[in-house]
């Protein structure tokens, strides 16, 4: 028998997705980001959701959409604060979601850690501002540092340009930004990919996440184009 | 005391004259982070003497300019989310790499906007303490760039110096400015206090000391 992660059905990939999941979003901007899982997780009604993404969502698309919906309890990112937010801002003004602001390079290396078994680490970003407050601090050579602690996740909603079914992938251009290191960190991967290839057509020194941090893939042929969306004035559900 | 003559118009040098200053500053072959907004008017005065290699955080090395409205791709974005190019000997890489350039100290200059800046190198820039707090990149930036320039007006819309003893606002990091550039004055800051690179033509050294709260010497 073979492996094949790759699932059909938008059902099956998000059968597993429980109330109350951490989940980690990827993109930066729309760029990456995987817009029809989270329509996906809209249908399925999940809740109670923790969000780690690098923003909160534009418009009433994709992560916008899920927020809107209050499906999302806590969003941990490093930028709330978009052009295009809508439903974030909505909610957060009335007190009905939580924040949890990181600085954008300590957010990507928290999760890198995570995927790396590194429990913490110590850096020098957010030392002297309100965004140390209550965490640890150490010298080194006459430098202060701050402790800053891994973040792990259920799961990780992933975009990604190509796959096969050992779930390699292949990324475009930016839209790369946080993907790979979010599937490091998740306990499942969940990818929705453009394109699947045979395994043989997969060249492997291209390939930047190894098949080892992907536990299931589902192909959309044709992703939303946010920006697009937005200006059609598209909402979800 | 601070004296502030907010009616009293003095023309400073305009965004493109201080960008240009920049760019005079900014080394050949060194790897540079223009912050969003005023900053990225410095890559349009590098001279042809020099190569300069653009960063941006959301893994891109290389940057170029802006694309015709027939090249523009969106998965091909910067760190503001617009839309940009690669050039040739560019690259592509995942967050935790693209801000080990920057946490690593392999990022040579970054320039950035300002709201107040300390004599003593403190910077804030990210949070007005109102409305929904967003960092995103800047506390790396700050903590990580071997230079951190910061390209500003002297004074705030209201005519409050942004040049202060000790910032009101909410710290993106603690000493990590190197050099200011304002409209008024390229100044550094040292151990005794905002030292005068160069003045505007038209501003007197005690005109200076008026619009800015904070030791000045030249």
């Amino acid at each position: 028998m073979q492996i094949n992660k790759i699932k059909k059905e938008m059902t099956e990939i998000l059968s597993d997705v429980f109330d109350g999941s951490t989940i980690m979003v990827g993109g930066f901007g729309e760029a990456g980001s995987p817009i029809e899982l989270l329509h996906g997780l809209i249908d399925k009604g999940t809740k109670d959701l923790t969000i780690i993404a690098n923003n909160s969502g534009n418009g009433r698309v994709g992560l916008g959409a899920l927020i809107g919906q209050r499906q999302v309890k806590k969003v941990i990112c490093s930028f709330a604060r978009s052009a295009k937010g809508v439903t974030f801002p909505e909610l957060y003004n009335k007190g009905e979601i939580e924040l949890e602001v990181v600085p954008q390079g300590t957010l990507a290396e928290r999760i890198r850690a995570a995927g790396s078994g590194i429990p913490g680490f110590y850096t020098a970003t957010g030392v002297g501002t309100p965004l140390a407050e209550g965490k640890e601090e150490k010298i080194f050579n006459g430098k202060k540092f701050i402790l800053e602690e891994a973040l792990k996740a259920d799961f990780a909603f992933v975009k990604a340009e190509t796959a096969d079914r050992y779930g390699n992938l292949t990324y475009n251009k930016t839209a790369r930004n946080f993907n790979p290191i979010m599937c490091m960190a998740a306990d499942k991967s969940l990818v929705q990919v453009k394109k699947i290839l045979e395994p043989s057509e997969m060249n492997p020194e291209h390939v930047i996440t190894p098949g080892i941090f992907v536990q299931s893939v589902i192909n959309i042929e044709n992703p939303i184009i946010e920006t697009n969306a937005i200006e059609e004035g598209m909402t979800y559900p | 005391m601070t004296n502030i003559f907010t009616n009293d118009l003095i023309k400073g040098w305009d965004r493109n004259t201080i960008a240009s200053k920049i760019a005079n500053d900014l080394p050949h072959s060194s790897y540079v982070n223009l912050g969003i907004g005023m900053p990225e008017l410095v890559s349009q005065y590098i001279k042809e003497d020099r190569e300069i290699i653009y960063h941006s955080e959301n893994g891109l090395l290389g940057m170029g300019p802006s694309p015709n409205e027939n090249e523009i791709d969106l998965d091909l974005i910067n760190a503001g989310k617009k839309p940009v190019t690669i050039l040739p000997g560019g690259s592509f890489c995942h967050h935790a790499d693209s801000f080990s350039m920057i946490r690593g100290g392999h990022i040579d200059y970054c320039v950035l906007g300002a709201m107040e800046i300390s004599v003593t190198g403190d910077l804030a820039n990210w949070s007005t303490g109102k409305g929904i707090p967003a960092v995103g990149g800047a506390m790396d930036l700050v903590a990580g760039a071997k230079n951190v320039f910061v390209m500003t007006q002297h004074l705030t819309k209201e005519g409050k110096p942004k040049l202060v003893r000790e910032c009101t606002l909410p710290l993106t990091g603690a000493g990590v400015v190197s050099r200011i550039y304002s409209d008024y004055a390229v100044l550094d800051i040292t151990n005794d206090g905002f030292k005068v690179i160069q003045l505007n033509e038209d501003i007197t050294i005690e005109y200076l000391r008026t619009v800015t709260d904070g030791n000045i010497y030249q």
